[in-house]
């Protein structure tokens, strides 16, 4: 029906594909045995299967945010208000800083309050009320009042077309926020495990997801409830020569510039999933740095004053001696994110393979 | 192609999503109405008598006692905390002045279990629920005896079994909170309310904005009540807002909403109870614009040359007059500022002041009215105004004495659990004041 009419007196597309392929390959983990019976899974689905398991085992747990009650603009939370009826999983009005501010109100009543904001770009007008008032709430009061019921989900990173307010990683402003913990998973598998960590979690977490992963990543998901512990960073892959460290979607890409530089140069790189961005596992990163004696951090978020900066700073005071080469990351640069220049803005395994190869001859 | 035509219903009504209403035919825009506003809702006038007998909640003796006691042992405390600050004992203070009856006429009419989450001005609603002058006064010092851990500025209270929650600097975030917290509680089927409050500046934050539409979409048992004492600081109403104050916005919003004298603590009574009853009754917010004012201090003792505790040898008040009782209550002469940071002799004037001061404070109405039905005399008074100096004194000297917390909870209740970098950070400062303890004062902690 398209081709007649006006199609036909387009131009024909040429070859190349209209849009690019992704600039990761997602690997999919094992499936654990410990937890029971398994799902195949994608990321929002994992989502989905850990709030459907914290609706099930806290009578006070409630999700609300924009558009949650239909299934969220990422279907994250599909089913769950047929489920749990519509004063557990409900709509608000759209004002990120009432979201946040009423999730923290509900966590101070004592209740689990699971808060939903449709894109973490727009995470900022909640800025106060997070590092203001929920980051603060135990600590000012004497540990008289506390939020730790609250966690706080958004979408996260690049997409492929997101541009300035659909890809941002915003991890690095609320690092700097004692008494908030920010958690980001690479994959379902993580996702689910670190979401029921977050939830349960006695502290006000925000849980960044990664959105170019709710459909593109894909594994066997345990049904049942199971927990990943926050503030532990994974080794994913053992090696001697330099450690490399990143977190959500850029996982993906360090590991196959770590089979790049295997291949090519001959070099044994160690893998680190940090996990949890606060408070951050310094321990193992600098146990592996210590190895190695050379480290490299990578995250889309633009370079000056991203969270590369904070392990950096951590890594060259802890090993300074061991160091065999300065400390390298490779980041977004700094600038807004881009739209059409997307492919050229990310931290892509080209840089990385780059800046590593660079490290190793340094 | 040509679209089908649809069937649409007959009768010539707006169907948008949007709205319900009918249609206009002319060009008419809706005048916003400031001059002749929302009406302010009073039981009694400002000789304390009862305007019409059946608004008066009747309320029995020794509580409507216990509403002007509290009253006036605030205003004491408030007398003596912001002097301790000019002097540098205590570093910073808020006085109630002027505002005492939006405290005890809204803390008179809520259950024991309600759920409170204050701005800063609301000293007198914890002081109702029967929270120690000890404990006021340790907040101040920051001392040992502090339930909050010597972490914030004075005046930042906070009780838990009294059910008040901690206050904190920035304005308005506790609005949305409340809303939250109100949803919870609605879910549990607790039969409380939560009353929040704030000040006719603060409910220009957007946070305001965002509390009254989540409790209205979201059918919270709630109590917005907004104390209007004239200025944010230096910032006068007419600076504020251009509307009819905040009870004009309630509508807005889909909340009940009213206006009453905040001097007139029965006013404020029944406004809050009601509120508060068919709040829990019907899940739904309610709206109270209490109009008051904010005095401003005139450091003064409390009886004229009697010696204070900060000047053994009396003093000769300036320009103070204590007529006889009946007039004006001596708890009223010293009036606040905004905090002990302002002069407000910067933007507002003496006969500005002197009005609210003389004509309409809620300590004098309301001992009109006690002394009206013979509660209350001159004896009484004189006999009162000693308990309390004595008992604020009491207390007042014993914070004085108190050391300060020990400096390791500077660390603590970040998170519930200490992680390994404030651990690290806690032996740091533990292994600096080894070697240099000399130039911190240890001594005091």
């Amino acid at each position: 029906r398209c081709r007649g009419g006006l199609w036909s007196r387009l131009p024909p597309l040429p070859a190349a594909p209209r849009r690019s392929a992704a600039h990761f390959a997602f690997q999919p983990d094992p499936a654990p045995s410990a937890y029971g019976e398994t799902q195949k899974m994608n990321l929002f689905q994992s989502i989905t299967s850990a709030l459907d398991n914290a609706l099930a085992k806290d009578p006070t747990a409630v999700i609300f945010g924009e558009d949650v009650a239909f299934g969220g603009v990422f279907r994250c939370t599909v089913g769950l208000r047929d489920k749990y009826g519509k004063d557990r999983v409900f709509n608000t009005p759209l004002c990120e800083q009432g979201i946040v501010g009423f999730g923290i109100g509900i966590a101070v009543a004592g209740a689990t309050a699971i808060a939903e904001i449709q894109f973490a770009d727009y995470i900022f007008p909640a800025f106060d009320q997070i590092v203001n008032e929920a980051a603060k709430y135990r600590y000012r009061s004497g540990d008289l009042f506390n939020c730790g019921n609250l966690t706080i989900r958004a979408p996260w990173g690049c997409v492929g077309h997101g541009a300035l307010y659909h890809s941002q990683s915003p991890e690095a402003f609320f690092a700097h926020c004692p008494g908030i913990k920010i958690v980001i998973p690479r994959s379902p598998l993580q996702a689910k495990g670190l979401l029921l960590s977050c939830i349960e979690d006695k502290n006000p977490c925000i849980f960044f997801e990664p959105k170019i992963l709710y459909r593109a990543a894909v594994e066997q998901v345990p049904v049942e409830p199971y927990t990943i512990p926050l503030s532990q960073a994974e080794v994913l892959q053992t090696g001697s020569d330099v450690t490399l460290v990143a977190w959500g979607t850029q996982v993906h890409v360090i590991k196959e510039v770590a089979s790049m530089a295997q291949e090519k140069l001959g070099v044994s790189c160690e893998v680190i999933d940090l996990r949890t961005i606060l408070p951050w596992d310094t321990e193992t990163v600098c146990k592996s740095v210590a190895k190695t004696g050379r480290l490299l951090i990578s995250h889309e978020a633009p370079l000056t004053g991203g969270f590369a900066s904070e392990i950096s700073s951590t890594v060259q005071e802890e090993c300074f001696l061991n160091l065999e080469a300065p400390i390298t990351r490779v980041c977004g640069y700094d600038t807004p994110f881009p739209h059409i220049f997307e492919p050229f803005y990310i931290p892509d395994k080209w840089k990385c393979y780059d800046a590593l190869r660079k490290m190793i001859n340094y | 192609g040509v679209p089908v035509p649809q069937e649409f219903p007959s009768e010539e009504k707006p169907q948008f999503p949007g709205a319900s209403a009918e249609f206009a035919d002319r060009l008419e825009f809706i005048q916003p109405n400031v001059l002749s506003g929302i009406p302010v809702y009073r039981v009694m006038d400002r000789q304390g008598h009862v305007v019409s007998a059946d608004q008066d909640p009747q309320l029995p003796k020794e509580q409507v006692l216990k509403l002007y006691k509290t009253m006036t042992l605030l205003n004491t405390m408030d007398r003596i905390l912001y002097e301790s600050q000019r002097q540098g004992r205590i570093s910073f203070y808020m006085t109630n002045y002027g505002e005492e009856g939006t405290h005890v006429g809204s803390a008179a009419a809520l259950d024991d279990g309600d759920l409170v989450f204050g701005q800063y001005r609301e000293a007198g609603v914890l002081l109702y629920r029967g929270y120690p002058l000890e404990l006021f006064m340790a907040q101040c010092y920051g001392n040992a005896s502090d339930p909050g851990k010597g972490r914030q500025m004075p005046v930042h209270y906070g009780c838990r079994q009294r059910h008040f929650v901690t206050i904190s600097s920035p304005l308005a975030t506790q609005i949305p909170q409340a809303v939250g917290a109100a949803y919870a509680i609605k879910r549990a089927h607790a039969s409380r309310a939560v009353i929040c409050y704030f000040g006719e500046g603060a409910a220009s934050e957007g946070d305001a904005h965002a509390g009254f539409n989540f409790a209205a979409t979201l059918d919270c048992p709630i109590v917005f009540f907004c104390r209007n004492n004239g200025y944010a600081i230096s910032t006068p109403t007419h600076e504020q807002y251009r509307g009819d104050g905040i009870a004009a916005r309630g509508p807005g919003y889909g909340l009940l909403s009213i206006r009453v004298d905040g001097n007139d603590v029965f006013a404020v009574f029944n406004a809050t109870r009601e509120a508060r009853r068919r709040a829990v009754a019907e899940n739904q917010p309610f709206l109270i614009e209490a109009m008051t004012y904010r005095l401003p201090p005139v450091p003064l003792p409390i009886t004229p040359h009697a010696p204070t505790p900060f000047n053994s040898r009396g003093a000769s008040p300036v320009g103070a007059k204590f007529p006889a009782f009946g007039c004006f209550s001596p708890f009223s002469r010293s009036i606040g500022h905004h905090s002990t940071s302002d002069d407000s002799s910067a933007y507002r004037s003496v006969d500005e002041v002197n009005y609210w001061d003389k004509q309409d404070h809620p300590i004098s109405r309301l001992r009109h009215y006690m002394a009206n039905r013979g509660w209350w005399d001159e004896e009484e008074e004189k006999g009162w105004r000693k308990s309390t100096r004595r008992m604020v004194m009491e207390a007042f000297e014993r914070a004085e004495r108190e050391p300060k917390p020990n400096p390791q909870l500077l660390f603590s209740d970040v998170y519930r659990e200490m992680p390994p970098n404030l651990r690290r950070q806690r032996a740091a400062l533990e292994r600096h004041l080894q070697l240099y303890g000399e130039h911190y004062p240890l001594q005091r902690y």
